[in-house]
């Protein structure tokens, strides 16, 4: 069985491995496009909190024999307070100037966390084993799947509806909408503005973490393993829409898909062929494609 | 002028439900109010009155707390309010409904209804909101935005009365609609001025202000520069209305 003259089986690796990518941009850019809403900051570090997820996971495991089980929930964290302290001493003094300040300021920022861990870790990368309830694969009998892959689709994805409910169908995100779309009148209703603005900071880098710690097994850990990602990830969210959170997710998911693809066909295109469909997506729907065109 | 001021002081008794001296508010550059004066006894009706640019709404957003910078004395229900951040100054009991209406686009109606939280015992049940604006009842779940004007003005105001604030700041709430939504609207101010709440009204409208305020302050030049009870807003009718380039 064949698939233009491609063998069924090439097709749905290299499918399955786009539809993990995919799962891996939905989750980095959903975190992108919420702290952009809501912070107006474009998170230039998105991707240095996702590589310090995987390091947290990784050093946690190495030198507290915390397993991966418990470090998917503990990294999370740590990286959520650590983007809560930064968010709270520095990025909250740029609030309202031009955008290119918190651009500065993040960017700054991976490279001191890069710089750092360069130092202390190599940049070859350290492994990290994938949970030994998750070893093995199933067998398709077209195509095998390893375990782990498929919980990380699953994982990644139910974080996404998890987020989504929460922005979307809760009191709690009406009031981060609100805080969204008119800061000062929401504030004069009583709710405190400034820390949902740092709780959503910390909440966004937190989901970067997660799904750094849901790479660590797949990918080396290593220090430059967020960069590798973010100009994607920024590529998804400017595809998806600013801010648009259903955007982030359908088109990190989508983006994923196309490059595997792409890669099945005409593999030298496929770093390449987010960037036409972002260049086609602006020309033709500037406010991308979940986007809301500003009145 | 200044026999009026004395008149409707001596006729208050009690301590002001809001109670403004020397207010002075920026926006940037720019100094918007000059020192306005302004008190607002429990279970008034007050309107500010004045030409574009005198400082009503800006006075109402300093209430707000939600002006780049002012100083002065606002005190709400006997605190200080001009130090505290803005989430606070809400819960000393106040609400604004701003002259836009700030209906969310990104919220529907009952999101938009309950998105203020409850900052005093007291206040109505969305149920009693939607008994005092029926026509918001058929539109819950329509996105806030698509209503039309009047049931935007409706909403804005409802959902300031769930807050169980009992000191209502209204800016300009009959702007742009209809003749009959007007009315529907002074006959919900009256309505609410009958349950003891405290409203101080920004008014272009003189007319409409005439049919539910106790008293006035004309501001010029972000200054208070008369002010009025009903008998003497009346009897200075026509002087003011020239006043006030209507």
């Amino acid at each position: 069985m064949d698939f233009f003259g491609i063998p069924i089986q090439a097709v749905l690796g290299q499918l399955m491995l786009g539809i993990v990518n995919g799962s891996f941009y939905a989750v980095l850019s959903l975190g992108l496009a919420i702290i952009f809403g809501v912070l107006k900051i474009v998170n230039f570090a998105h991707g240095a909190f996702f590589m310090l997820g995987a390091f947290v996971a990784f050093m946690s495991g190495r030198y507290l024999g915390i397993d991966y089980w418990a470090a998917l929930f503990i990294a999370p964290l740590v990286v959520a307070c650590i983007g809560i302290v930064f968010e709270y001493l520095f990025l909250r003094r740029l609030y309202g100037l031009d955008p290119i300040y918190g651009l500065l300021l993040t960017f700054s920022l991976v490279l001191v966390l890069e710089g750092g861990f360069r130092v202390a870790f190599g940049s070859s990368g350290q492994p990290y084993p994938t949970p030994e309830l998750l070893r093995g694969v199933f067998n398709l009998g077209f195509m095998v799947l390893p375990y782990y892959r498929a919980f990380v689709i699953v994982a990644a994805l139910s974080v996404c509806l998890a987020t989504w409910f929460l922005i979307e169908r809760t009191r709690l995100g009406a009031s981060l909408r609100a805080a969204t779309e008119r800061p000062d009148l929401t504030q004069a209703f009583g709710i405190n503005v400034p820390l949902l603005v740092t709780l959503t900071y910390g909440a966004g880098v937190g989901l970067a973490a997660f799904a750094g710690v849901l790479a660590a097994p797949i990918f080396h850990v290593n220090p430059s393993m967020g960069s590798n990602l973010v100009i994607i990830i920024f590529a998804v969210v400017v595809i998806g829409g600013l801010g648009s959170i259903i955007g982030a997710i359908v088109t990190g998911l989508a983006l994923g898909i196309v490059e595997g693809f792409t890669r099945v066909f005409y593999s030298e295109f496929s770093s390449t062929i987010v960037f036409l469909v972002m260049v086609a997506v602006l020309l033709l729907r500037p406010a991308g494609l979940f986007g809301r065109t500003e009145a | 002028m200044s026999d009026a001021i004395a008149t409707t002081t001596a006729a208050r008794a009690g301590d002001p439900m809001l109670a403004i001296s020397g207010l002075q508010a920026w926006y940037g550059e720019s100094h918007v109010l000059h020192g306005v004066d302004v008190d607002v006894y429990p279970g008034e009706v007050v309107t500010l009155l004045g030409r574009n640019g005198a400082g009503k709404s800006t006075t109402l957003r300093s209430i707000m707390g939600i002006v780049p910078r002012r100083t002065g004395s606002i005190r709400i229900e006997g605190q200080e309010s001009i130090g505290l951040r803005p989430h606070r100054i809400a819960r000393c009991g106040v609400a604004f409904c701003p002259e836009d209406r700030g209906i969310y686009a990104t919220l529907d109606v009952v999101e938009n209804l309950e998105l203020p939280p409850r900052v005093r015992q007291g206040g109505m049940s969305t149920e009693q909101v939607l008994q005092l604006f029926p026509n918001l009842r058929e539109r819950l779940r329509s996105a806030g935005t698509k209503l039309s004007g009047g049931e935007q003005q409706m909403l804005a105001i409802g959902r300031i009365l769930r807050t169980g604030a009992h000191l209502l700041l209204l800016d300009e709430p009959t702007e742009g609609l209809a003749p009959s939504i007007v009315s529907q609207i002074g006959g919900t101010i009256r309505k609410l001025k009958e349950q003891g709440y405290t409203i101080l009204l920004v008014e272009q409208n003189v007319r409409f202000a005439m049919t539910v305020s106790d008293r006035y302050f004309i501001l010029d030049q972000g200054q208070v520069v008369e002010s009025h009870d009903r008998d003497s807003f009346e009897r200075n009718f026509d002087t003011l209305m020239a006043r006030l380039g209507v």
